[in-house]
């Protein structure tokens, strides 16, 4: 039988949900109640057949898949916005999980700071699950999360879990608020100071827009928080997922294989990086 | 495994015979150059090219090639496709031959590609040994590949009145008896052989103006060099130096389907890292927007990702992109300023 590293298996949407204006989750079912197998900060290639295929990182944590996982997946290009118009019961092709996700058990002891913004949660948010499940792995657990605008912040109820949890130190801030809002406003970065941080046992986790990777990073380094206990998960344009096609290269580093997960110091000197 | 002797004469039986059994491939006239192609009459066979347009990677990786076949009816369904059959390559030279077998590691480390394995598999390599440079172009003793111990199954030496065959493997010893008339070489002939291959090396220029071995140290200490603003400059972005390059295997995957939306193929096209949209993702966000990045980048990969990668250097010295460069950039003018300014 031929067999190729190309073929995507065809797999069930189970559940779609509207998150924002240009935001889905996308509930996946595997045959008979298999699980991805997957770790925390890989993604999957995507295929809606005859549109395409995407790279999207999965969303949901291993310790909560029950034959599913979940994508949260931003409508921006061809594959995304076909994807957005299917609804439940609808296939679509997935390959992977692919590359290297989050090294959890080098988090364990340790205070854990998820810095996401934006659709940079979508990531994250499989670790921070993750490391919920297994809580008593961790010491703190501090998550500073920054969306734009107030109708961009996605996972809301589970936002409002983490806020309510005694065990967890949640901060959440949107660029610009409105009158229902009587929470945080500003930047990312301004979170930093509600929290304080023990650099050297900290492991800290950032996802979202280069520009913001610039600004996190400054804070992260500023608290003293050592380069190899940073780590950032990258976006690139990728083809194959396999370290083949090229698309995804960064320098030398292939982001589908060597990352999407990276610590600070395998990329500092990276220029492609950041 | 051993060495016989193919009188020229018997060339063209031998072509014929295989081309009953094999897609024979192999370098033709194309106007006034070169091209790989499809051999139906021994005639078309053109040993005496100097370079092609394209290297044969294109019979290994074509251009475009099928993927998969799908339906979006009813239950969607992927099939895999691997497009291949049995294939003679004739006449590769020696750095398209280091070029393969690069391309060889790229496809079968980590996760195996079935695609261009299977044709790699399906392939009966016969090269050629250059005796003559191509033209100015080239630089391939510069590169340590102007002659080859392995990536073939026969390789042919000119020695004249016949080609001194040196038979490799079981593939190339069972295509030779079974389809072509070639004697065991005696004495005389190889001593022939000898004589005409350590005459070739002196007709042979270096043009790299150091050791090529140095290239990935030289590179890494040349990220910020001004040469890639000035190669940014000159550049038209237009692709043709990594499509015309053995060893650039880049590629786009993409989606066809028919007018009624229900079946489709999936398809892989070479792409090119020289182009705009290569590294941009959907957001809009494109991580090597400068022309100058996106050659750096090239020589980069040339000279020391590949390298780093694979344990070999990612140019084998052919020219192709020199020669093809409507900008004149020329990769070992590059190198060589490079190294000049260290």
């Amino acid at each position: 039988m031929t067999t190729s590293i190309y073929t995507p298996e065809m797999v069930r949407l189970a559940n779609v949900e509207q998150m924002t204006a240009v935001e889905k989750l996308f509930t996946i079912e595997l045959p008979d109640g298999c699980n991805l197998g997957h770790d925390p900060g890989q993604f999957v290639m995507v295929s809606v057949l005859g549109i395409g295929e995407a790279p999207i990182s999965i969303t949901s944590s291993p310790s909560r898949s029950n034959g599913t996982f979940e994508l949260c997946v931003r409508r921006v290009g061809d594959v995304t916005n076909a994807l957005h118009a299917m609804l439940p019961g609808d296939m679509v092709g997935i390959r992977g999980p692919f590359g290297h996700g989050f090294p959890i058990k080098k988090m364990h002891g340790k205070d854990v700071l998820f810095a996401p913004g934006g659709l940079g949660l979508a990531p994250l948010r499989s670790l921070i699950n993750q490391v919920l499940d297994e809580r008593g792995s961790f010491e703190r657990v501090i998550i500073l999360y920054g969306a734009k605008r107030l109708n961009e912040l996605l996972f809301r109820d589970e936002l409002d879990e983490w806020v309510a949890r005694h065990d967890v130190e949640c901060h959440i801030t949107v660029d610009r608020g409105d009158e229902t809002w009587d929470g945080h406003v500003g930047v990312i970065t301004t979170l930093f100071p509600e929290v304080s941080i023990n650099p050297r046992n900290t492991v800290a986790v950032t996802c979202g827009p280069p520009i913001m990777y610039r600004f996190v990073l400054m804070e992260l380094l500023g608290k003293g928080i050592p380069e190899t206990q940073i780590y950032l998960s990258l976006e690139r344009r990728m083809k194959c997922g396999v370290g083949k096609c090229g698309h995804c290269q960064i320098n030398n580093l292939y982001c589908c294989q060597d990352g999407p997960v990276f610590t600070y110091a395998q990329i500092k000197g990276v220029e492609e990086a950041l | 495994m051993s060495l016989r002797i193919l009188d020229k004469g018997m060339l063209a039986p031998l072509v014929n015979a295989l081309t009953a059994d094999y897609q024979v491939v192999g370098p033709q006239a194309k106007g006034p150059k070169f091209a790989f192609g499809p051999i139906i009459d021994p005639a078309q066979l053109r040993l005496d090219y100097n370079t092609t347009i394209l290297p044969p990677k294109k019979v290994l990786q074509p251009p475009q090639e099928r993927l998969a076949t799908f339906t979006r009816q009813g239950e969607p369904h992927v099939e895999p496709v691997i497009e291949t059959g049995p294939t003679v390559l004739l006449g590769v030279h020696t750095c398209d031959l280091h070029a393969i077998q690069l391309l060889d590691k790229v496809f079968s480390q980590d996760y195996p590609d079935a695609h261009y394995l299977e044709r790699r598999r399906q392939t009966i390599i016969v090269s050629l040994e250059c005796l003559e440079p191509c033209d100015e172009h080239s630089f391939c003793k510069s590169m340590g590949t102007l002659s080859a111990g392995e990536g073939y199954d026969l390789h042919l030496t000119d020695l004249g009145p016949a080609y001194a065959v040196d038979v490799a493997t079981e593939k190339g010893e069972q295509l030779l008896s079974r389809y072509g008339t070639a004697n065991e070489a005696t004495d005389t002939d190889i001593r022939r052989l000898n004589e005409v291959l350590s005459a070739k090396w002196p007709r042979f220029t270096y043009r790299l103006n150091f050791d090529a071995a140095e290239l990935p140290a030289l590179l890494s200490t040349a990220y910020d060099h001004p040469l890639w603003d000035e190669l940014g400059e000159r550049c038209f972005a237009c692709g043709s130096c990594t499509n015309v390059c053995p060893t650039c295997y880049c590629f786009n995957i993409f989606d066809e389907v028919n007018m009624a939306l229900i079946e489709g193929e999936r398809y892989r096209r070479w792409d090119s890292c020289q182009l705009d949209e290569f590294a941009r993702v959907a957001g809009g966000e494109n991580f090597r927007q400068a022309r100058s990045a996106r050659q750096r980048h090239r020589f980069m990969r040339k000279g020391k990702y590949i390298y780093e990668k694979f344990g070999e250097l990612g140019c084998v010295g052919c020219g192709r992109c020199i020669r093809t460069c409507v900008a004149n950039i020329s990769i070992v003018d590059g190198f060589n300023a490079i190294h000049g300014s260290a």
